[in-house]
């Protein structure tokens, strides 16, 4: 196959339709590449995110043939019929052609306070063994493509974007709770405003994840589980006030002072 | 003049990478108040592509009789000024290798999570030019960590965040930098900022050469900006060469694969399944007996690295670079002109459980399965060594009230960067320009935004977009692209060098009349118009330099003027500054470097 046809969305939140442009291959070729080839040949005015192109940046977020995928890990030739329908990821705000609105996420991740170490390793180096680590490790591969963001039906069907935080953030948070050597209590804010509660574990966001990261068994549900045992189950719950079962006192959020940075998205 | 907003600082940030952010952290932590400038989404910056670690000399490797390695800040400083040919600022590199320890300890503070030792503490990985393990990892995603280690913390310690800015011009009030302007790229919005101090942090330019590890950032605006305000230029002839980057399929032409593959043990090999690095013409005076001589003890140096000695594949980059070059030019290349580099002896597991984004990148884009074969590998633009001149203490500028910090900076590299450098450069160098501005910010006022200078700045921007006619900015940036690689790579010459700014100028010529079409609503087209100018002008600086230096040392090397000068070119640096709207450029008499330093050398042959 010496040419492909690329169906692109071109618009805004006004309007909008695909646009079919012919574009030559080469061995090896990437969707991200037809894109480019558009904007040096074809449309100078299309506009697509990307960066490193090499998928680890998580930039060029789009949905290919319906699919939430990476454009520059796309292969042209895992599309057998020479026709590939390219659009914008549609959980987030449209801005233009592929370019979405994803300011949401980063505002989200502000309220997320970063570790605090314990009292006792302050300031020292950490001594912690890898298997220790490993599972924290898993969720710090993530590159904020925000795939995950954009098929959680929470966010992209109820668009309940202020009831929970999504599952970028849950393996955020995960990896701050999962941590050895963090003080800060993160279940409350996981019952709170992170609203955990809210998946119902249909593991879209694991299915996208191009860092085949298992958000959903390795980062939501023991989640989901830590928080009930704080919060919902009976039994511990009276096993902890009479001292039988201890668990370690970690940190009020509170404690933390609340910095405010503001996110503009350049409206 | 249209309407735009101002928005005010005490520092303003421009670079959302690691040198960035720690800046920020740093600014913050002294009480300023802080923006940040994003050119991308924040967290997107170029450091997320550092796959291999950070260098700083821990010391928490042991050999196999149980004993510490004696890695320490001496030896660092000897092998970073070794590496960098001895162009480097003594005192940049002796803080470096002083304080990058303290910088990785409190990053983990800070959040990440880095691999362990058996003794639980951060693992450390061997990397070309250190003696010892020094490279603080996390797979081969280091880079990764950092970025997100530091933008959740600068985040938390509170700051205003700019996404997606556009910034063309730094505003000066007097000889002061007072702020910048620029454009929302979403809405095409004009913007300016005001501050007491101004940090750039922009990192490097690769994009006016065709086959680049860089991202569509590196266009050298931050660079340009600054030299636009009269700063000083400083060795900006030194482009690295990262030795290997992939080189099939063409869609992933000059994509990095990182040093780690041969810090792990990875194997180069031309088409005749030489180990062509063991050639003993290749083996540069300053490195002799320090590497292993038989394939032999390189293999017997993976289990015991106190008794053998390093792998000639773990040279500097730029030694390694050449090499390549030279096998691929005399015949003995790969397929497809490039040469074969081998881990698939280190077993599956271990591959991917060490280099896991090596192996996806080989597998899903590359149809290669590296466990089993050999990557074919060539020489990708990586990085600047060159940029603005910064005082080593606290990255000023030449210019008042502009700071300088990461691959934008020049003086700790020399004329060759060791892997691992830049991102302990960015750590040690981030929060020192972070301080520098603060204390500056803390003396000073608000400088006044001077009308004219936004008034013009606007009219270039908007210019191509009211032209009725004119060039594509795209194409030029091709033939651009097509120039720099033809007479700008690894092998340059006089008559070379010529051509390139023949072509340089020419092209600046036709680039003073472009045509975009659109509006200015998110228009990568019209994006690309204002960079091809600060492409155009970063290329003429970097030929104009390497014409100039008449000499081979580190990334420089010139055909025609084969071996090193160390009488006079070893102890000058190059320096590059606007002068009545021409490039001037000038040598300077490196710093003498301190007895007790000096004496660092002998005991560390």
């Amino acid at each position: 196959m010496d040419k492909i046809t690329l169906r692109v969305f071109r618009g805004d939140v006004c309007e909008g339709k695909l646009v079919a442009y012919e574009v030559p291959t080469f061995p090896g070729m990437v969707v991200l590449d037809a894109i480019h080839y558009i904007q040096k040949n074809l449309d100078t005015t299309l506009a697509c995110r990307w960066n490193c192109k090499a998928a680890k940046c998580g930039s060029c977020s789009a949905e290919i043939d319906g699919r939430p995928r990476l454009l520059c890990k796309s292969r042209i030739d895992q599309y057998p019929t020479g026709v590939i329908t390219v659009g914008p990821m549609r959980a987030f705000p449209l801005v233009k052609d592929l370019v979405t609105d994803v300011s949401w996420n980063y505002r989200t991740a502000a309220k997320i306070p970063p570790l605090v170490p314990k009292p006792e390793v302050a300031g020292k180096p950490f001594v912690m063994q890898q298997e220790d680590v490993d599972r924290i490790q898993e969720f710090r591969k993530c590159i904020e493509c925000f795939l995950c963001q954009n098929v959680c039906h929470i966010i992209r069907d109820h668009q309940r974007t202020d009831g929970f935080f999504g599952p970028r953030q849950m393996c955020r948070i995960g990896a701050l709770e999962m941590h050895p050597m963090d003080a800060l209590n993160r279940r409350e804010q996981l019952k709170g405003d992170a609203g955990v509660g809210f998946c119902n574990i249909t593991k879209c966001c694991t299915e996208v994840c191009p860092e085949h990261i298992h958000i959903t068994d390795n980062a939501i549900i023991p989640l989901k589980e830590r928080v009930a045992d704080d919060y919902f189950d009976p039994v511990q719950g009276i096993l902890r006030k009479i001292g039988v079962l201890k668990r370690e006192k970690k940190q009020p959020m509170e404690s933390v002072p609340n910095e405010q940075t503001r996110i503009h998205d350049g409206k | 003049m249209e309407a735009y907003e101002t928005y005010e600082y005490d520092v303003l940030i421009i670079g959302a990478g690691g040198a960035g952010l720690r800046a920020a952290i740093a600014a913050r932590e002294a009480g300023c108040s802080v923006g940040m400038i994003c050119k991308s989404l924040l967290g997107k910056a170029h450091t997320v592509m550092a796959e291999g670690g950070v260098a700083a000399a821990l010391g928490n490797m042991t050999t196999p009789d149980g004993q510490k390695e004696p890695d320490d800040w001496k030896v660092h400083f000897v092998d970073t000024m070794k590496g960098g040919a001895f162009l480097n600022n003594w005192r940049t590199v002796e803080i470096f290798a002083k304080e990058a320890p303290e910088r990785v300890l409190e990053l983990e503070q800070y959040g990440a999570v880095f691999d362990r030792t058996p003794e639980g503490l951060i693992a450390q990985r061997p990397f070309g030019g250190h003696k010892y393990r020094r490279l603080n990892h996390v797979g081969d995603r280091t880079g990764l960590e950092l970025i997100r280690t530091l933008q959740d913390k600068a985040v938390g310690v509170g700051m205003d965040v700019h996404m997606e800015v556009t910034l063309s011009r730094l505003l000066k009030d007097g000889d002061r930098v007072v702020g910048a302007f620029g454009y929302h790229r979403e809405s095409g919005r004009f913007v300016a900022f005001r501050a007491k101090a101004v940090v750039l942090a922009t990192g490097g330019w690769g994009r006016m050469y065709m086959y680049t590890s860089n991202s569509w950032e590196g266009t050298g605006d931050g660079v340009m900006m600054a030299y636009e305000a009269g700063a000083e230029l400083m060795d900006m002839e030194m482009v690295q060469f990262h030795p290997t980057g992939m080189i099939w399929p063409p869609g992933m032409r000059g994509i990095l694969v990182t040093e780690g593959v041969r810090g792990e043990g990875g194997i180069l090999r031309n088409s005749q399944g030489e180990r062509f690095m063991f050639k003993p013409e290749y083996m540069p005076p300053l490195y002799k007996g320090q590497f292993a001589e038989t394939e032999e003890e390189a293999a017997r140096w993976l289990d015991d690295k106190k008794n053998n000695r390093r792998p000639p594949e773990l040279l500097p980059r730029d030694v390694v670079s050449r090499c390549i070059y030279k096998e691929v030019e005399a015949g003995r290349g790969s397929e497809h002109g490039g040469v074969y580099l081998d881990v698939s002896h280190r077993g599956a597991d271990y591959i991917k459980r060490k280099l896991p984004s090596m192996y996806e990148q080989f597998h899903a884009l590359g149809d290669v399965d590296i466990t089993r074969e050999p990557m074919e590998v060539y020489p990708t633009i990586h990085y600047t060594m060159g940029g603005i001149w910064a005082d080593p203490e606290t990255c000023a500028t030449t210019v008042p009230g502009l700071y300088a910090a990461g691959e934008v900076a020049a003086g700790l590299h020399g004329a060759n960067r060791l892997g691992g450098n830049s991102l302990s450069d960015i750590l040690v160098f981030g929060k020192r320009a972070g301080e520098g501005a603060a204390a500056y910010a803390k003396t000073a006022a608000q400088g006044s935004l001077d009308e004219a200078q936004i008034a013009e700045e606007a009219q270039i921007l908007l210019a191509p977009l009211e032209s009725a006619s004119g060039e594509n900015p795209y194409k030029i940036h091709q033939e651009l692209q097509e120039t720099m690689q033809k007479h700008c790579m690894i092998a340059r010459t006089e008559q070379g060098l010529l051509e390139a700014l023949e072509k340089i100028q020419e092209l600046q010529r036709r680039a003073q009349n472009l045509k975009v079409e659109g509006d200015r609503i998110f228009n990568p087209g019209w994006h690309a118009a204002r960079e091809i100018r600060s492409m155009l002008r970063t290329s003429e600086v970097i030929v104009r330099c390497a014409l100039e230096r008449k000499e081979s040392r580190g990334a420089q090397w010139r055909l025609d003027y084969p071996e090193k000068d160390d009488a006079f070119w070893g102890k000058h640096n190059l320096i590059a500054v606007k002068e009545a709207d021409r490039v001037k450029i000038t040598t300077r008499l490196l710093p003498e470097m301190p007895a007790e330093l000096k004496a660092l050398f002998e005991e560390n042959k």
